[in-house]
């Protein structure tokens, strides 16, 4: 196992990732952050109060639960078993730009289950995939307009996020 | 804020659901925990989420409902099943063609679910150990009818926070109500106190093996209660004379405004449908403040759709093994 990213580096990107997003979007437009369960909603949480602080607007902040949109309910992979999760989105996303965030980009499969999930609650004027690690792998032919580090890991690897509202501890790993 | 990850191991392995009485605590828990990431779905505007995508459910009915078979055929629909209706009356059954002929030809064209109601007792066991789909028992006979159960457990929980501690009466007809034995073993198992209040020839003969108190006078407990579910007197059911009369029961046993006026003041009122007004309960306290019987109904939808997805992923999980 090696750690790959400490707290005060997790810090740092998500401040030059929040940076990014207000320095490209345009005034006037109204952005919203929204996490994937789990990770993705720690991480979203902070980046909207960084957001609101920066922009001096308010940034809403929602929760998506994707498992009823996961490719493989039906063919189940390996002999974890997918738990359905509230989507707490207590905002319109009609006509906003949505920030959708989550913890490792890798096969991208999450990332389309989560935007034919925001879909269906509306129609963003744009989404925007933020992510805090990228790595290779992709299935599905998905980028992320904003990424905080590039993490050199191998297939067979493992790149594990930790964070402390949800794991009590603040790392990035390659097991 | 802490984000809590919790049961992350568990994993539900039923994929028949046929009663509450062989459910743990925990996998109780799991069907309500995972009810509540379906009850968005219907409050957004495409009510509609593809995790059933391509699977048919049928919904074999041999009594008659409204209100769990529209329930169930809307939670599919919404899950994204295509559903098959099938009633006694319109169908091969009423040609003499047994359950298991009927359930077999069905599972001949391909269909993935089953829900059914039949008046025999064991009647949804015994299709699930003949056929490969998933069964959902949607009440048989005088022995379960676990989605009311959950709906009911559900939406005590979603006021009340716990049903732990909690004192439960479920007045009426005992004896002929699969709603009482499902809410018994749900409520039972999760901690609260259950106590069967009804006429001695309502309460059936076994209730002393079964985990509650009984009483005998609704005067009695609507002080101490902090829910009342008032069952139907299910007229169809009731052979010779259980009750003297009408008023006489309704006297002893309604729940009336001048009855509710001595209850906690947080009392839930729940009913499962379809209500006699007058009879069991007074239509102030039907529509009254304490009432949740609708949400009961709203609640219901969640729940059948937890437990729709819930059978079909244990049946994939099972299809992946082989």
């Amino acid at each position: 196992m090696k750690v790959i990213l400490n707290s005060k580096q997790i810090d740092e990107i998500l401040t030059d990732l929040t940076g990014r997003i207000i320095s490209e979007i345009p005034p006037g437009v109204d952005i919203v952050v929204i996490g994937i369960r789990s990770r993705g909603e720690v991480l979203a949480q902070r980046m909207s109060s960084r957001l609101s602080k920066k922009s001096g607007k308010d940034v809403p902040c929602g929760t998506l639960d994707i498992t009823l949109y996961r490719d493989d309910l039906n063919s189940p992979q390996g002999d974890t078993q997918p738990q359905v999760r509230t989507t707490e989105i207590g905002f319109d996303i009609d006509d906003k730009i949505i920030i959708l965030v989550d913890d490792v980009l890798h096969t991208g499969r999450s990332a389309r289950a989560a935007m034919d999930a925001l879909i269906d609650l509306g129609r963003p004027k744009a989404i925007k995939l933020a992510v805090l690690v990228e790595r290779a792998g992709r299935e599905f032919p998905i980028q992320a307009d904003y990424t905080g580090y590039e993490a050199d890991a191998a297939p067979e690897q493992l790149v594990q996020v930790f964070l402390t509202e949800s794991d009590d501890k603040e790392e990035v790993v390659i097991e | 804020m802490a984000i809590k990850i919790k049961n992350k191991h568990f994993k539900w392995s039923h994929k028949h659901l046929l009663g509450l009485r062989e459910l743990s605590a925990e996998e109780i828990t799991y069907i309500l925990d995972t009810a509540r990431g379906f009850e968005q779905i219907s409050t957004r505007s495409v009510k509609k989420a593809p995790p059933l995508r391509g699977k048919v459910v049928v919904n074999l009915f041999f009594e008659d409902s409204t209100r769990t078979r529209t329930s169930f055929a809307l939670a599919a629909n919404r899950l994204s099943a295509d559903v098959i209706e099938f009633t006694k009356k319109d169908s091969s059954v009423s040609k003499g063609e047994t359950l298991l002929d009927t359930a077999r030809n069905l599972e001949a064209m391909g269909i993935d679910i089953v829900v059914i109601r039949h008046g025999a007792g064991g009647a949804a066991k015994l299709l699930s150990k003949n056929i490969n789909a998933c069964v959902v028992n949607a009440g048989d006979g005088f022995c379960e009818h676990p989605t009311q159960g959950l709906l009911d457990v559900y939406t005590i929980r979603k006021i009340k926070g716990t049903l732990e501690g909690l004192k439960i009466a479920i007045v009426g007809d005992i004896a002929h109500s699969r709603v009482a034995r499902s809410d018994m073993w749900a409520m039972t198992k999760l901690g609260a106190e259950v106590i069967f209040v009804g006429p001695p020839t309502l309460i059936p003969a076994q209730v002393k093996k079964l985990p509650v108190s009984v009483s005998y006078s609704l005067d009695e407990v609507i002080e101490k209660v902090d829910v009342i579910n008032m069952l139907r007197i299910q007229f169809e059911r009731l052979g010779g004379n259980p009750f003297p009369s009408i008023r006489e029961y309704s006297h002893y046993f309604g729940l009336t405004v001048e009855r509710m006026k001595r209850a906690k003041p947080d009392i839930l009122v729940m009913h499962p449908g379809p209500i006699n007004r007058g009879l069991e309960m007074e239509s102030e306290v039907a529509d009254g403040q304490h009432s949740v019987i609708l949400e009961q109904v709203t609640n219901g939808l969640a729940v059948r759709m937890a437990v729709l997805f819930l059978v079909n992923q244990a049946s994939a999980q099972e299809a992946a093994k082989t």
